[in-house]
């Protein structure tokens, strides 16, 4: 009978202390597994100087299996009190289910202009969900040694890019490009809806394809694929079997002359290449033509509904609308571009470089990154399957564009 | 002798039960039924009886994919019958040969890849056989083949051939050890008056293990169709959930995967998930039970 309440109480103490642990305690849930060090040893500090009473844990899910894991812990209602948003639907989603909050009129929401609110608010604009975070910018990066030595000049136009292309092949020492297939997404989200911007001139041709104003089998769309079929004879032998981590490495020791990337490399290269970094943006089809980039609005932050610490959510949402929390970020996680409205100034020069094409060309985001996903067949899977094929030289740029715009009549109704 | 009463009973079996009932058998009736309810957006469920099933199975969008996966794990299965239970059967043939030296420590060695985690394992052969710098090029140019090397790993044609046959490696160890146990339980008399009788070590084998073992035969048989059409973790780990290159390594648990939980952008469906499991379920109920009734009915038991 003694040991009964005996471990009655005992269980009740672990019961209370695990309540009482719940108060005051945030745990973010987040795919940047890479950021980790720098939330504990960075943004987390900088936040608890101002609300030293919030315990925050960061606790991230590798990217590939974080939606699948996250979507099972939210149903489970053991998820983190903040959550981190993917754009546009997958969050959407989230939002429809109540899964997260809504942050209308919430503080530290006012600092950011409405372009970058778009990947986190219903089609009506109505309700926010979502507070963005930051954008990754895409574009070519190159070694610098590679370019010099062989007497090269970042390309402006796809004619010089081949022709770089080519000299490089011809030197016989490097690889001109490094790319591979075979985790098929670098194909879409860093060759195919970044290389492809400024032939359908950005958010124009992107706009007009959910207006259904035009078709991925239109000329500028059947152009990008084209390009991209052009790629295989400068990528490294066997790139079929290249994975992103094998593109990082190459391009890092030095044996590749260029890596079609992102921003968010950046930080990868300046601790694991020897040599300087430069970055060019995506060439244009003509000398002359306006350029585009992909300036992809990435990262937000959300609210689990089901959180027992709200109070404390918001106030670390608040603390990432503020200048402290953008320039931490944006100097820190070097690549990541904070949307927020404070001025900040960058101090990696290739970041820098790459911030600063906003100036000259024009942004658009990943082409089917709004409402294009929506549907069956999924198009970001349709775009990884078929860019690989593309680039592997398994299906023409016709067939590729057909397909796509196939899979996408099925299901898309324009002005619904 | 004291009787066990009926609350013995209840209490012994208990355990067994609960455990029994709340990890496997709920969570499969419960799949079973999900499997007739749809999700909305809000993520409510409702019934709509067998209208995921005949999704699955004749609207193309999922039954292309469905029927793609389907074949692709009929390959994986063949290959694993083919190629790794003969290599098992083999392995232990030569391993309960007499006077072998070694034959345990051969034994450990064979089964070890068996031990290790399917991460490992796809991380080390995608290295091995990696165009850039695996060690599978260098090798076969000393002997002569360099030019037969190819991005097995990452063209269609091979990469499904691949992926099967790093998983014959690995689990070959399985059919060796469960063979051997059977082949060292055939009684020595039998095997020595044969020898007496002057047959040959061939004729022997063919003749007599072979058909004492054939109820283990079977066995690893139905091992291999349970575990190739449940299998998923290679797979998932060397290629990722969306199987490429085009969905030439796409198998039933990919496939699953990816409506179940989604993947990237796509936004994965609980009850869609759930009729995709039973129907794998289905599949290998099915496998199972010719077996059973056809094949194992006509299996003797050889008492010795």
């Amino acid at each position: 009978m003694q040991a009964k309440r005996f471990t009655r109480a005992a269980l009740i103490a672990a019961l209370m202390t695990a309540g009482l642990a719940q108060a005051g305690s945030l745990t973010i849930e987040s795919w940047r597994v890479d950021d980790k060090a720098l939330w504990e040893d960075v943004l987390i500090p900088a936040f608890n100087k101002k609300y030293p009473d919030i315990k925050v844990k960061f606790s991230p899910t590798a990217p590939t299996e974080y939606d699948s894991s996250l979507t099972a812990r939210l149903t489970g209602g053991t998820a983190g009190d903040l959550i981190t948003l993917r754009p546009f639907d997958k969050s959407l989603d989230l939002f429809k289910k109540g899964q997260i909050e809504a942050l209308n009129g919430k503080k530290g929401i006012e600092n950011f202009p409405a372009s970058a609110k778009v990947a986190w608010q219903t089609d009506d604009g109505k309700t926010v969900f979502g507070l963005p975070m930051a954008s990754v910018i895409h574009g070519i990066l190159y070694n610098k040694k590679v370019f010099q030595e062989l007497n090269l000049q970042p390309p402006k136009t796809t004619d010089e890019f081949f022709k770089v292309a080519e000299a490089i092949k011809k030197s016989g020492k490097y690889t001109p490009i490094a790319l591979g297939t075979a985790d098929q997404w670098e194909a879409n989200q860093i060759v195919f809806t970044s290389f492809g911007a400024p032939y359908w001139k950005g958010e124009e041709g992107r706009k007009a394809l959910i207006a259904g104003k035009e078709k991925f089998t239109d000329a500028p769309f059947v152009a990008a694929f084209d390009f991209e079929s052009k790629l295989a004879p400068y990528l490294a032998k066997g790139y079929q079997a290249q994975t992103y981590g094998d593109t990082q490495t190459l391009f890092a020791s030095g044996k590749a002359a260029m890596v079609p990337a992102g921003s968010w490399d950046i930080s990868y290269y300046n601790t694991n290449a020897k040599f300087e970094l430069g970055a060019f943006p995506p060439p244009v089809p003509k000398a002359g033509d306006k350029c585009y980039i992909s300036d992809h609005t990435d990262i937000g932050m959300g609210v689990n509904s089901k959180s027992k610490n709200k109070d404390d959510a918001y106030k670390f949402v608040e603390w990432m609308g503020s200048q402290e929390f953008a320039d931490l970020y944006t100097n820190k996680v070097t690549g990541f571009f904070s949307l927020s409205s404070h001025l900040i100034a960058v101090k990696d020069p290739v970041a820098k470089q790459m911030l600063d094409w906003r100036k000259s060309c024009s942004s658009t985001i990943r082409l089917n990154a709004q409402i294009m996903n929506r549907g069956e067949p999924n198009m970001e899977n349709e775009l990884w399957n078929v860019n690989s094929q593309v680039l592997n030289g398994k299906m023409t740029a016709k067939d590729a564009a057909a397909r796509i715009q196939t899979g996408f009549e099925k299901w898309y109704k324009p002005g619904k | 002798m004291k009787r066990f009463s009926f609350w013995h009973v209840v209490v012994f079996l208990a355990p067994a039960f609960l455990i029994y009932t709340v990890f496997s058998a709920y969570p499969l009736l419960d799949t079973l039924r999900q499997g007739f309810y749809t999700t909305s957006d809000t993520g409510h469920q409702s019934w709509i009886g067998i209208a995921n099933y005949t999704k699955l199975l004749t609207d193309p969008q999922w039954s292309d994919g469905f029927w793609n996966a389907m074949k692709n794990n009929v390959k994986f299965f063949l290959i694993h019958m083919c190629i790794q239970n003969p290599i098992g059967l083999l392995l232990a043939a030569l391993l309960s040969l007499k006077g072998v030296k070694g034959a345990k420590a051969y034994q450990t060695v064979l089964f070890l890849p068996t031990l290790l985690s399917v991460v490992i394992i796809g991380f080390i052969w995608q290295l091995i056989l990696s165009p850039l710098w695996g060690v599978s090029e260098s090798l076969m140019t000393h002997v002569g083949l360099g030019e037969h090397f190819a991005p097995w790993l990452g063209q269609e044609e091979t990469a499904l051939i691949t992926l099967a046959l790093i998983s014959v490696w690995q689990f070959v160890g399985i059919p060796m050890m469960l063979i051997y146990a059977s082949l060292i339980a055939i009684p020595e008399e039998i095997i020595e008056a044969a020898v007496v009788e002057g047959a040959s070590p061939w004729r022997i084998f063919w003749t007599i293990r072979l058909p004492l073992i054939l109820p283990t035969l079977g066995l690893v048989t139905i091992l291999t169709f349970v575990g190739n059409f449940n299998a998923f973790d290679l797979i998932y780990s060397v290629k990722g959930a969306i199987a490429g290159p085009n969905f030439s390594t796409d198998i039933l648990g990919t496939y699953f995967y990816r409506t179940f939980f989604g993947y990237q952008s796509q936004v994965g469906s609980p009850t869609m998930g759930a009729a995709v499991a039973t129907t794998m379920f289905l599949i290998i109920l099915a496998g199972v039970g010719v077996y059973t009734f056809l094949i194992q009915r006509k299996l003797q038991r050889h008492s010795f």
